[in-house]
């Protein structure tokens, strides 16, 4: 029997991005509920809360692109420039909020400059990517197996919409994990934070559920065919009852409910794309078997995966562990 | 004016990659440092090791930060300004890259939260096993960026199509001639470095009278490390520079500023070279030293850049400085080393308040010699980005000029800001000093900001 090495590769590098969404998603979520949370002590928990988590979150995002780079060369070099000004946005937005964490608190007259950077940083960085992924799903212009069209051609009203959508994931994950790790009445906003989140969330995929098959007659067809149509219905019907359950979790104060909520949400909201443009790896020009390096270099980096993996999700684990509980009330003298 | 994409491309990547290994090179040497000085507090029990540890600990968060926020950068950049290189060499570099975010990031990432922010969350066993999981995190990254690097240098174990390289054995791909030298160079750049951040800072809080006790624990710690280290240094400088002068003879005759190939090569200690005249002006030299070094034979014959034509050559005038810069750094800071050692040895090192501000300034060396060394590495090779094989102007991504220098400005002007911002809180906790560690800022109870290593 022989492995079909693309086809694993794109099962680990969408689990490397699913794992960046759904983790650093929670943690740049804190930086966009900033704002309604002006009060100093509130913010320090906030930071508290995620300051031990935020670069092993990040770290799947070098993951993805790493990956990306060795697994789907073929995809990598052609949705980087493609890409390109959503990418540098996102980086520098990254860049921001990220020093941010040790800078805050080293900051006294300064602080509100630090509050903002990491504020701005998370915000832009999150409507970036959601950027980068509507670019994503609109499609690239591709001649020869390089990029072939314009350094504006992301910039679309339906780009515009998915990275409005993306940071309003992020902020019902952040308001999730507010929930959890927070008490008094910065836990009591969290929860109307997330209300208004969860909303925005059903509204934009909603849109982007109906506005993607309309534009893409491709993904039409996977969706709206027999016998897909039947096979498929769950996915949608689901993500109803994720909404919902949200809903419910919220509206009756659940402490694990709407981060789990949440999590539903994206992981539903990641395998509706998944079956939408499958089997595409740069849409809807490039397959996945087309944008794939040889296969020595696959193999040797799925040994180390499987190796390695393991032991990166139980010292991840291990890490979480070490800092459960509620932030900001025992441990720091 | 018109713009020049390639010029460009490597211009923004090298001033992202330059920023970025100043931290590094700081993270590597001071997570070594605070492990040694973790593992001494355990085995004495002395208060001051675990000052100094959190000391340097709260130093070495700031850094790792500026380390990480720029390193995400690069993974992107590589596609984003040279994706027609992403794509050729992918099957090579690839895993190499891959393998350092499985094996070094997350490990890094997985125990860095226990290391600055778990004192009271876990036991001092675990926490010193956290501190060396991050210690070797960083070595484990410089291995294999070390490896893609030197692949690039002097690529081996591949095949080549002309379009794409392909893997044919990895471990000569990873073990390719210039690696084992370029690893130990860049390792022990990155402690002496350290050291002298470290010799750099407590000679200061010596000067200043703060927290005394750690002061002078630290200032020997910075010269005994240095004094040992900066000849080590020198010593695999020179085997990395007869490993170079085998594989790319062309980057020798560079830094070396020599044009034709003759024996007998003077080693120039002043020229201005001019690419256009294939010729040097003002030279200064010293008779046949240049043989001597590079072949250990006073009628040594030492190749030159018109071994090969124009366009193989590589921008002289900024290899051959580049080089003077980082030896004259590495000598002095061998001679500071021994100066401060033989005062320690004799007894008047805390006494002479010019050595030690002979000191402080001498904290900044090690950056400024690694930034001419890379300088030398990576301008030296050029006009080739795969040594020998493939352009650097092949490689470079389709995107529009423009696009590149704007993004290219926002860099310099987030990064320029960044840079004082971490400076400036780097001195702040360096003038608070490792007594002040565990201080509550005016006014503040119970919810304690979780800054770094307190």
């Amino acid at each position: 029997m022989t492995l079909d090495l693309p086809l694993i590769w794109a099962g680990i590098i969408a689990f490397a991005v699913l794992m960046y969404v759904l983790l650093d998603g929670f943690d740049l979520g804190i930086g966009i509920l900033f704002p309604f949370n002006p009060d100093r002590r509130d913010r320090d928990v906030m930071m508290n809360s995620i300051a031990p988590e935020w670069d092993g979150n990040e770290t799947w995002l070098v993951l993805g692109g790493g990956g990306l780079l060795a697994a789907f060369p073929g995809a990598y070099a052609v949705l980087l420039p493609a890409l390109y000004l959503p990418i540098i946005v996102m980086l520098l937005a990254l860049v921001f909020r990220g020093v941010a964490f040790e800078f805050r608190f080293k900051a006294e007259r300064s602080r509100a400059v630090w509050d903002t950077a990491f504020a701005a940083g998370s915000a832009l960085a999150a409507l970036s990517q959601g950027v980068v992924l509507g670019g994503f799903i609109q499609g690239v212009n591709v001649v020869n197996g390089e990029f072939a069209g314009g350094s504006f051609d992301w910039c679309t009203p339906f780009a515009l919409m998915t990275g409005l959508g993306v940071a309003s994931g992020y902020a019902l994950l952040g308001a999730g994990w507010l929930i959890v790790k927070a008490e008094g009445g910065l836990r009591e906003r969290a929860y109307r934070s997330a209300r208004i989140a969860l909303v925005c969330v059903a509204v934009f995929m909603a849109v982007v559920s109906l506005w993607t098959p309309l534009e893409h007659g491709f993904v039409a067809a996977r969706w709206f065919t027999l016998p897909n149509l039947f096979f498929l219905a769950p996915v949608p019907l689901l993500t109803a009852a994720a909404l919902l359950y949200g809903w419910v979790a919220i509206a009756r104060q659940h402490n694990w409910g709407p981060f789990i909520a949440g999590l539903l949400l994206f992981l539903l909201g990641y395998l509706g794309l998944a079956i939408s443009l499958w089997p595409f790896a740069v849409p809807y020009n490039v397959t996945v078997r087309q944008a794939a390096a040889a296969d020595p270099g696959l193999m040797l980096m799925m040994v180390g995966v499987v190796v390695i993996m393991p032991l990166v999700l139980i010292y991840t684990a291990h890490n979480y562990w070490v800092f459960r509980g509620k932030t900001g009330h025992d441990g720091y003298h | 004016m018109e713009l020049d994409p390639v010029l460009l491309a490597r211009t923004q990547f090298g001033f992202a990659i330059s920023f970025h290994i100043l931290f590094p090179t700081l993270t590597i040497g001071l997570s070594g440092f605070i492990l040694l000085l973790e593992a001494l507090w355990l085995r004495t029990g002395r208060e001051a090791y675990l000052r100094l540890a959190k000391f340097w600990t709260r130093l070495f968060a700031l850094a790792f930060g500026m380390g990480v926020v720029s390193g995400v950068v690069l993974s992107y950049l590589l596609g984003a300004n040279f994706s027609r290189f992403s794509a050729a060499t992918a099957n090579v570099l690839g895993p190499l890259l891959g393998y350092e975010v499985l094996t070094a990031f997350f490990l890094e990432a997985g125990f860095l939260g226990i290391m600055l922010f778990g004192w009271n969350r876990v036991g001092p066993r675990l926490h010193l096993f956290a501190t060396a999981m991050v210690a070797v995190g960083t070595l484990i990254s410089a291995f294999w960026i070390l490896a893609a690097n030197s692949w690039m240098q002097t690529p081996a174990g591949h095949t080549f199509d002309g379009a794409r390289f392909y893997v044919a054995d990895w471990w000569a791909v990873i073990f390719n001639p210039s690696f084992p030298y370029r690893l130990m160079h860049m390792s022990m750049a990155a402690y002496v470095t350290a050291a002298f951040v470290v010799a750099a800072v407590s000679a200061w809080h010596l000067l200043k009278g703060r927290d005394v006790e750690s002061a002078r624990l630290g200032l020997r710690f910075g010269i005994g490390l240095a004094a040992v280290l900066a000849p080590l240094q020198i010593f695999i400088g020179d085997l990395h520079g007869l490993n170079v002068q085998e594989h790319q003879p062309v980057k020798i005759a560079a830094m070396e500023g020599l044009w034709e190939t003759r024996g007998a090569a003077p080693l120039l200690l002043f020229a201005v070279p001019d690419q256009k005249a294939e010729t040097n002006h003002f030279e200064i030299g010293v008779p046949k030293l240049a043989s001597i070094i590079l072949k250990h034979d006073a009628e040594g014959v030492v190749k030159g850049l018109k071994e090969v034509p124009p366009q193989d050559r590589p921008f002289v005038f900024q290899v051959f400085w580049a080089f003077r810069i980082m030896v004259g750094i590495g000598l002095a800071m061998l001679a500071l080393s021994w100066l401060g050692a033989l005062a320690w040895w004799r007894g008047w090192l805390e006494r002479s308040r010019l050595l030690l501000w002979t000191f402080v300034p001498m904290g900044g060396s090690g950056f400024l010699a690694v930034l001419a060394g890379w300088s030398v590495a990576e301008t030296g090779r050029q006009p080739w980005i795969v040594y020998g094989l493939m352009r650097t102007a092949d490689a470079v991504s389709p995107v529009a000029a423009g696009v590149v220098l704007s993004s290219l400005l926002a860099f310099v002007a987030v990064y320029a800001a960044l840079f004082v911002a971490w400076l400036y809180y780097s001195a702040k906790v360096i003038r608070r000093g490792p007594d002040a560690g565990d201080t509550h800022e005016p006014g503040e109870q119970g919810q304690r900001p979780m800054a770094a290593g307190n």
